[in-house]
């Protein structure tokens, strides 16, 4: 039998939560306080604007395009490559000036620099103001309403309290993986709002799975042992698959993210983060939590 | 064989997705970001579409004050959208009054008491809802209409909530061409060139109230830059408009061998231009759409006949697309694109084919690692795994779901996920195994054990994929409806499936090594 974490195991996890606690909470600081004071690198499906991405037949000089759409008086302009060294992505702040408008303008701009060379216009996005308003609401909502809707099945399936347990754990998982997109100045895009809520319910199927444990060793040793010990075994029991399948996830996420190409990129990166996070909590503050929470009680 | 129901319940399966499957080219739609195409949601600026209708209320309103013999001083439109009427007498002013309250219905006095000459009308709030609304309505058949002639397969035009419409053209390959017919107003007018005011002038603000100066503006047709505009001064009211058209098509000229849109009129439109080009001959009629003016011939006879040209030194395109635009005809309102998305097909392409390899490559490491771990347990749930990834692209071709990038992701994520449900099962397995359990014993209540959990924690992250569902559009949704059919398919192969195999595999005797 193949093992990777031995069958005989037993840390003592709960006696270590003032550890666990205690990186939780400085990362989950540390990430609050970016997020209101760096604060996120809204991509336009949130802040609006217009994403152009051409394909030129020659590494052009980003500088030099650069200094040509200067001209343009379009205000907040990023020009940058976009995984390929000839593929350039430019990138326009929300303008006075209609969508249509400066789409044109970008693409005649870009056909009268490109000279003689060949180009092709791979990808043009753009988001009016009113709509990306929109667009983060709904972001916004969607989250409450999955974080509410798996509030709800918790408390039935299980105590109340361990709803609360996974939920906080849930929010540590998500602000820990915010607080990254922050800090690396990764842009937020729907795509990414679409990996956040996913986590959401990858991370709380890892802690179902310990939950459900606890729940049936309850059951089970009626007396026998205490809560302390009963979680404490459940932890380390389902350890290996814990392990064993955020290791899967891992290895097919992994996948995407080294070989899905540039347009999924900030999409896998946000899956891998979170995958990682979510296993930490599960194991480590989820269950804790619901101990703590109990015992003050 | 024992098991023949199980097994036969699992064939069904398998060769029912294997048929919705195939051709899988056919029955897998890509989505947008996969195939390249465009998405718009536009706006329809509807305040423009009262603001047309206090116009043609004013227009109607003189010919009717005229036939009654009811002299006005002024009638106009204010700037707050009511309708403004000035009289001599407060007699006329009254009989005005009746004949409009009579006349037109939605139309609300909101005059002041202390001005007995000047009435002022406003449109009640369900005429003025219902111009809105209608707007929209007809906005949304006249591109549906646009797009039809254009050629476009699968489109898709829908109204999307209070004042936006949403348009989806897969497989474009010229964005910009599309854009423009769908935002093009379309609104086509007539004009007599007003010869007594020079242009410089007017240029320089002294334009009298009845005209307008309006340019012709000429493109390069290369770099699509502006290279001249030319001025004129065109009487402000139009003589003759776009809805008397009964269709357009492009002609070549025989004498510069150019293309040209040429015009018919219905017989009103006919009559009207019949005495138009009657009455003003050796005068200019302008041709102007959306404000800008295309030709501005001289009129040498009466033209009867009903027919016209609007030449405008074309391409081809830009003639087929205007005859398109007259012919499904104008916007009752001018459109803003609000949102637009447009992936070129070389990078959905080149996304299908990283997605496809990440997916590969993600599927082998899995099923690799999975193997190395579990053995001939390994196997069985490599088996499954693979059966689960049949069956979600059966499901998605049964349903005619769209495949999207993000989509595709989900496959993915699935492959990792979907191996849960066995690790788990064969976890408590191992787990009963360790107590001494015999392996017949082992897999049993590994399974019974093992499923309130997978239940669990599948219904959970089904929560969040529904939610997904619900408030994500294009690309988005389709990453939650391969994760929920992921999430399903999964557990009838974790489950069911491996559980038959084990079942056939021992025969329900307890004598073999279990190998797990």
């Amino acid at each position: 039998m193949v093992e990777l974490i031995k069958s005989n195991v037993n840390i003592d996890f709960l006696g270590k939560s003032k550890f666990f606690f205690g990186i939780s909470a400085a990362l989950v600081m540390l990430s609050l306080f970016l997020i209101f004071t760096k604060g996120f690198n809204y991509g336009i499906d949130f802040a609006g604007g217009t994403v152009v991405q051409v394909k030129f037949e020659n590494t052009p000089d980003l500088d030099k395009l650069r200094n040509s759409f200067k001209d343009l008086n379009l205000g907040e302009m990023v020009i940058q490559t976009f995984g390929e060294p000839n593929d350039i992505l430019i990138r326009v702040e929300k303008t006075s000036a209609g969508l249509k408008e400066t789409a044109n303008a970008i693409q005649t701009k870009i056909k009268e620099v490109s000279g003689e060379q060949k180009i092709v216009i791979e990808r043009v996005e753009q988001v009016g103001p009113q709509v990306g308003g929109q667009l983060k609401n709904k972001a916004i909502m969607a989250t409450i309403y999955s974080l509410i809707g798996i509030l709800i099945y918790v408390s039935l399936r299980f105590e109340f309290i361990f709803s609360v347990g996974a939920v906080l754990a849930l929010f540590h998982d998500v602000i820990i993986t915010l607080g990254i997109f922050s800090l690396l100045g990764k842009e937020i895009t729907l795509p990414i709002v679409a990996a956040v809520l996913t986590i959401v319910g990858y991370s709380l199927n890892d802690t179902i799975v310990v939950f459900d444990r606890i729940r049936e060793r309850i059951k089970n040793s009626a007396g026998k042992l205490n809560l302390y010990e009963v979680m404490n075994k459940s932890i380390n029991e389902t350890l290996s698959r814990t392990i064993l399948t955020s290791g899967t996830t891992l290895l097919a996420v992994l996948a995407l993210y080294l070989f899905g190409g540039e347009v999924i990129n900030g999409f896998s990166f946000a899956l891998l983060i979170g995958i990682v996070v979510g296993t930490y909590s599960s194991i480590g503050v989820a269950s804790a939590l619901v101990y703590k929470i109990k015992k003050t009680k | 064989m024992k098991y023949k129901f199980r097994w036969a319940t699992i064939a069904a399966i398998v060769i029912a997705a294997l048929i919705m499957m195939f051709p899988l080219k056919e029955k897998i739609k890509l989505g947008l970001d996969l195939q390249g195409g465009m998405h718009v949601v536009l706006g329809v600026e509807t305040e423009k579409a009262v603001d047309g209708k206090l116009d043609t209320i004013v227009t109607q309103l003189k010919k009717e004050l005229k036939n009654a013999d009811i002299k006005y001083s002024f009638a106009q439109k204010t700037k707050d959208g009511k309708i403004k009427l000035g009289f001599q007498e407060t007699a006329l002013t009254d009989k005005a009054r009746d004949l409009i309250t009579k006349n037109y219905p939605y139309l609300v006095d909101s005059s002041l008491s202390n001005d007995p000459e000047i009435l002022v009308f406003s449109l009640d709030q369900k005429e003025y809802d219902k111009v809105k609304d209608y707007a929209v309505e007809q906005a949304v058949q006249v591109i549906r209409n646009r797009i039809d002639q254009f050629g476009v397969s699968e489109p898709v035009i829908q109204r999307q909530g209070k004042n936006e419409i949403l348009v989806q053209l897969p497989g474009i390959t010229d964005p910009d061409r599309a854009i423009d017919l769908i935002g093009k107003t379309a609104q086509l007018r007539f004009h007599i060139v007003d010869e007594n005011v020079s242009t410089q002038d007017a240029i320089n603000g002294n334009l009298p109230f009845d005209d307008v100066l309006l340019y012709s503006k000429e493109y390069d047709k290369v770099t699509g830059k502006l290279q001249q505009e030319v001025p004129y001064v065109l009487k402000r009211e139009a003589v003759l408009t776009g809805e008397y058209l009964t269709d357009a098509e492009v002609r070549i000229s025989s004498q510069f061998n150019e293309p040209y849109v040429l015009i018919k009129f219905d017989s009103a439109g006919s009559k009207l231009f019949d005495q138009i080009t009657a009455e003003n001959v050796n005068k200019r009629l302008a041709i102007v759409l959306d404000n800008n003016v295309y030709s501005a011939p001289v009129i040498r006879e009466r033209i009867s006949g009903g027919e016209a040209q609007i030449s405008g030194n074309f391409t081809m395109d830009e003639a087929k697309d205007l005859a398109i635009v007259l012919r499904a005809g104008s916007l009752p309102a001018p459109v803003v694109v609000l949102e637009n998305r447009t992936v070129g097909p070389s990078l959905g392409f080149d996304s299908i084919t990283k997605g496809v390899k990440a997916a590969v490559i993600g599927f082998i490491a899995v099923m690799i690692f999975i193997l190395f771990y579990y053995r001939v347990s390994g196997v069985i749930a490599n088996i499954a795994l693979l059966l689960n990834f049949v069956l979600i692209l059966g499901v998605m071709s049964a349903f005619g779901a769209t495949l999207t990038l993000p989509g595709i992701a989900g496959i993915i994520l699935t492959i990792g996920m979907s191996v849960d449900a066995n690790v788990l099962i064969f976890e408590r397995i191992r787990e009963e195994l360790r107590i001494g359990r015999t392996p017949l014993n082992a897999i049993e209540a590994g399974y019974e054990k093992a499923m309130s959990t997978i239940l669990d924690a599948n219904i959970t992250t089904l929560i969040a994929a529904l939610v997904l569902f619900q408030f994500g559009t294009g690309p988005i949704k389709g990453f939650a409806v391969t994760l929920s059919i992921g999430i399903l398919s999964s557990m009838f192969t974790a489950i069911f499936v491996t559980r038959t195999i084990f079942m056939t595999f021992f025969g329900g005797k307890d004598t073999k090594n279990l190998s797990i």
